[in-house]
């Protein structure tokens, strides 16, 4: 039989659930606002990079002829000792499993190239990726955190900066990107790409055009590639925002619905344990009226 | 045919046409007009103004750097920063002018504020464009920016 002091204690348990799905709501909603324009940001930048993969692949059908080696160190191609992942994460949690999966797929990718390369380096973006790689002991290159919601493209510059450097002077033979992918609020999917060397981006019909170029092709490599480098890792990390933002707000609506069904669980157990505790009242007085009038009799 | 021309910036799409009949455009080696029936070009851009003439006129647009390719009369611009006339704000250009000016005058002597001169020579040259651009669409013409 239930007493006093139960009810008591799941009222206080009622109460606290409700506030933990009030919290978990307002995140849902924080989410879902910073997720449209995050969505947005995304979508606008792509114009940008198809069109520089389109540029890029068209100039490909004309330097298909030349050596790539010669045109731009960027573009050279040479036997992998030093292997290097951009791992792109969110700083905070409470995303489902967002960043774990992303920790996994790079961790099996840097897994799988150690046995053939000298050394294997990640340069975490985000907290999430940066904590998942400290302990798992591979080398960092450098470490960028904090770079906030909404980045912008000088904030990509310095990222960009460190792996050409290294690649150009030959202390870095490959570089891939990691990052989510996003496909649409309830999808998002681990993605790796190759960023060093640069390869002519698939899809792309090489055509053999002749072009005029103003100034020389070297030289518009020479600015064309680290712009497309820089590029690539913007798009990259507007696309992991948008599934950061849209996975936690995935993840809030479900500890939200969660707390709601165990607020009303907990609602239904508190009546019945009220109700019995009015009856056992009752019954107490009843009882006890009862023996007083057999008392007076 | 006229070109067809789309200018993006990483952030955005700053314009896209297909009724562009002439196309001035501002590259670092100096500025040339793109007609129909082109030649392929591929062209790193400077910072100045691009004019694409419409049937209902010219569209004068500020470029900061970037690239132009051109192919069967379709004009990619890939700007590091672009904006159309009406989206400039003529006394934030003003403001941003003088400040680089002031940074300049005060700068000058200095033998170790090359790269901070250098900025403020390419802080400069950004507001007067912007502003060059601004008052042509304002109607007076492209007059001379001091």
């Amino acid at each position: 039989m239930p007493g006093a002091g139960q009810v008591r204690a799941i009222r206080g348990r009622i109460r606290s659930v409700a506030n933990t799905a009030k919290v978990t709501r307002a995140m849902e909603l924080v989410a879902a606002s910073k997720m449209r324009r995050a969505q947005d940001r995304a979508l606008q930048a792509r114009p940008y990079a198809e069109r520089m993969r389109a540029v890029l692949g068209q100039l490909s059908g004309y330097t298909a002829g030349a050596d790539p080696d010669s045109l731009h160190p960027l573009l050279e191609q040479r036997a992998v000792k030093h292997f290097a992942l951009i791992h792109i994460t969110a700083d905070r949690g409470l995303a489902g499993g967002l960043n774990t999966n992303m920790n996994r797929a790079a961790a099996s990718l840097a897994l799988e190239h150690q046995p053939n390369v000298d050394r294997v380096s990640v340069l975490p973006v985000g907290r999430k990726g940066r904590d998942f790689f400290r302990r798992s002991g591979f080398p960092m290159l450098a470490e960028f955190t904090q770079l906030g919601d909404f980045p912008e493209t000088r904030d990509v510059f310095p990222i960009a900066r460190i792996v050409m450097q290294d690649y150009i002077n030959g202390a870095l033979d490959q570089v891939y990107v990691g990052y989510q992918r996003y496909v649409n609020p309830a999808v998002q999917r681990p993605t790796l790409r190759q960023l060093l060397p640069v390869r002519a981006p698939e899809g792309v019909e090489a055509q053999r055009v002749d072009f005029i170029f103003e100034p020389s092709p070297q030289s518009l490599l020479e600015t064309l590639l680290p712009r497309y480098i820089e590029m690539q890792i913007y798009e990259a990390i507007l696309e992991a925002r948008a599934s950061e933002q849209s996975a936690r707000m995935v993840a809030m609506r479900q500890a939200t619905d969660a707390a709601n069904e165990m607020v009303s669980e907990l609602t239904l157990t508190y009546n019945k344990a009220r109700q019995e505790l009015i009856t056992s009242e009752l019954l107490d007085i009843v009882g006890g009226k009862a023996a007083l009038e057999r008392g007076q009799a | 045919m006229p070109l067809t021309l789309s200018i993006v910036t990483a952030e955005r799409t700053v314009l896209e046409r297909g009724d562009v009949q002439r196309l001035v455009v501002p590259t670092s080696e100096g500025q040339i007009t793109i007609l129909p029936k082109h030649a392929a070009l591929m062209a790193s851009l400077g910072i100045g103004e691009m004019i694409a003439h419409t049937p209902e006129g010219q569209q004068p647009i500020a470029i900061h750097g970037g690239f132009i390719q051109v192919v069967n009369d379709e004009v990619s611009v890939l700007a590091d920063a672009a904006e159309r006339a009406g989206e400039i704000d003529e006394s934030r250009a003003e403001a941003a002018r003088d400040r680089a000016r002031g940074r300049i005058e005060g700068r000058i002597h200095i033998e170790e504020g090359a790269l901070d001169l250098l900025r403020a020579q390419l802080a400069l040259q950004r507001a007067l464009i912007r502003l060059k651009v601004h008052r042509r669409r304002a109607g007076t013409g492209a007059p001379p920016v001091r």
